[in-house]
């Protein structure tokens, strides 16, 4: 069996994006499910399977089954692969209503990652859950996520010519999104030079380089595809969907390709199963703590040519206008990030309805979405409303 | 100051920090198929084996990728940035994560060669840093 078309995407909520909520984790992942649940059209004890967030201090699935009032909750899963929770989410959530496991699969994320825990006080997470870089990489300085995806993006500029600039046009481009949406945090418009003046934080990654923090929490149900088509929307098709793991997922350091990370690997599996090639992709919305990473992953899809996607980016390719627009929203780098990555499926659900607002691109294909966590687990999701 | 993290053995790691003691660079070497392996495992990622030697590394290679923080994300580090973080890959095949020390972090490069040099003010362990070989090239 397949699960090619056994599942839609059949609501989709998001909070206000902020740095500083004012509320607690559990009020905003509660707002982004009613709001997911309301997007659906459907009643909320008609949710019989939860896929909650294992980061920040929101409800596990018993919490929802009580403050929820469900009436059977009969599948719930948890997935630990960071920011590539919010499409693992969707492969677990897939399998469950292709089986008839579920009709109605809810999957939520967020937290307070800016006024509360900050995303960036994963240090001492990393000190705790990850062994290898506990006692091997943080003795020589290398504590935070930035050190290892820093030394990624230096390889990749050694082997391939990447440019700073290159990777500063990921940023500009995602920051002009990012202007036409209302819900994105960064409101002020980023040029290339703003980008190479920047503080460098971790050479060769300038501050813009990096993700923002945020306060937010975003929800979605996955639906059967009988009763997707009972919804208020028009489903948006799961044509492919595919998990990646590195053969050492736990470090970048000893993996035997440092620039190949499970969303390559994913990223045939996902195409096959949705029966296309990188070409037929019309949108892709990649996930981006890091701006070099969305150019790997024109290369890891096989949409640009090993090597060429920072040449792609710097000729405007991902722009609204160019061959492939990407992070439609801003992305991690200028809308929001604290939502595992669901943000990025929110935008690829509006842009395949036509409700994406401002920036609407004209879309006649699939959408490609991608998820990546911690060290290099990873998702890939193509989608599309026909 | 405040302390930087020291190395906490594990139960598949304990002989690689003992050697480092006796300035040493060891690393897991399968009895069965030959493979090295890094970091160490309670079993051989290749066969499944869990007979393992400790072999002794010649402490030359070539750094694969670096960075330079400009500042601080632990406290410990505090008084050595900007330094070099690096991965070195040891002539025998191995990728290992190290600092760059005794060179000017500006004149640093991958492909740059590099040979052991020991830390021994990291506290209970030794570690296994490296520099440049004088006159070494890529």
């Amino acid at each position: 069996m397949t699960l090619h078309r056994k599942a839609a995407v059949t609501g989709i909520g998001e909070t206000k994006y902020s740095k500083g909520s004012g509320m607690s984790d559990r009020e905003l992942q509660l707002q982004a499910v009613e709001r997911a649940i309301a997007d659906a059209g459907i009643n909320r004890d008609e949710i019989d399977g939860i896929i909650p967030s294992p980061h920040g201090n929101g409800f596990t699935s018993e919490g929802f089954n009580e403050h929820l009032g469900l009436k059977r909750l009969a599948f719930s899963a948890t997935v630990h692969f960071g920011g590539a929770n919010g499409l693992t989410a969707m492969h677990a959530a897939t399998m469950a209503v292709a089986s008839g496991s579920a009709r109605h699969v809810l999957v939520v994320a967020g937290r307070n990652g800016y006024s509360g825990t900050k995303i960036s006080a994963r240090p001492q997470l990393l000190q705790a859950n990850f062994e290898a870089t506990r006692e091997f990489e943080s003795p020589f300085g290398a504590t935070v996520p930035m050190h290892f995806y820093a030394l990624m993006a230096q390889r990749m500029m050694h082997l391939y010519g990447t440019t700073s600039r290159q990777l500063g046009m990921v940023a500009v481009t995602e920051r002009a999104h990012a202007l036409l949406n209302d819900n994105a945090i960064m409101q002020a418009p980023l040029s290339i030079e703003e980008h190479q003046q920047s503080r460098m934080l971790v050479d060769p990654l300038h501050l813009f380089d990096c993700c923002i923090e945020s306060d937010g929490a975003a929800a979605y149900i996955v639906s059967a595809a009988d009763a997707a088509r009972d919804c208020r929307n028009t489903p948006t098709w799961v044509l492919g969907i595919a998990e990646g793991h590195p053969d050492s997922p736990s470090s970048i350091v000893t993996r035997s390709d440092t620039l190949r990370s499970g969303i390559g690997i994913a990223a045939p599996y996902a195409l096959k199963m949705a029966g296309i090639t990188p070409h037929d992709l019309q949108a892709a919305m990649l996930y981006d703590p890091f701006s070099f990473l969305v150019i790997l992953q024109l290369e890891a899809l096989g949409y640009c040519k090993t090597g060429e996607g920072g040449p792609f980016v710097e000729s405007g390719g991902i722009a609204l206008d160019g061959a492939l627009p990407t992070n439609t929203h801003g992305g991690l780098l200028s809308q929001a990030h604290s939502v595992a990555g669901i943000n990025h499926l929110c935008e690829a659900v509006r842009q395949l309805r036509g409700t994406a607002g401002k920036a609407q691109v004209d879309l006649s294909g699939p959408v490609v979405v991608t998820g990546n966590g911690d060290f290099g687990d990873g998702a890939v999701a193509v989608l599309s409303n026909s | 100051m405040a302390s930087k993290p020291i190395p906490q053995p594990s139960e598949a790691s304990l002989p690689y920090w003992e050697a480092c003691r006796s300035h040493e660079l060891r690393i897991q070497r399968c009895l069965q198929c030959g493979s090295l392996i890094h970091y160490p495992k309670l079993r051989c990622p290749t066969d499944g084996s869990d007979q393992f030697e400790w072999a002794l590394m010649s402490g030359l290679g070539a750094v694969h990728s670096f960075v330079i923080p400009r500042r601080a994300f632990h406290p410990g580090f505090k008084d050595e940035v900007p330094h070099v973080i690096a991965i070195v890959e040891l002539d025998e095949g191995v990728r290992v994560l190290t600092n760059i020390v005794g060179a000017d972090p500006a004149d640093v490069r991958a492909g740059m060669r590099v040979t052991l040099e020991w830390d021994d003010n990291a506290g209970e362990y030794p570690l296994a840093k490296f520099k440049p070989i004088v006159g070494g090239h890529a």
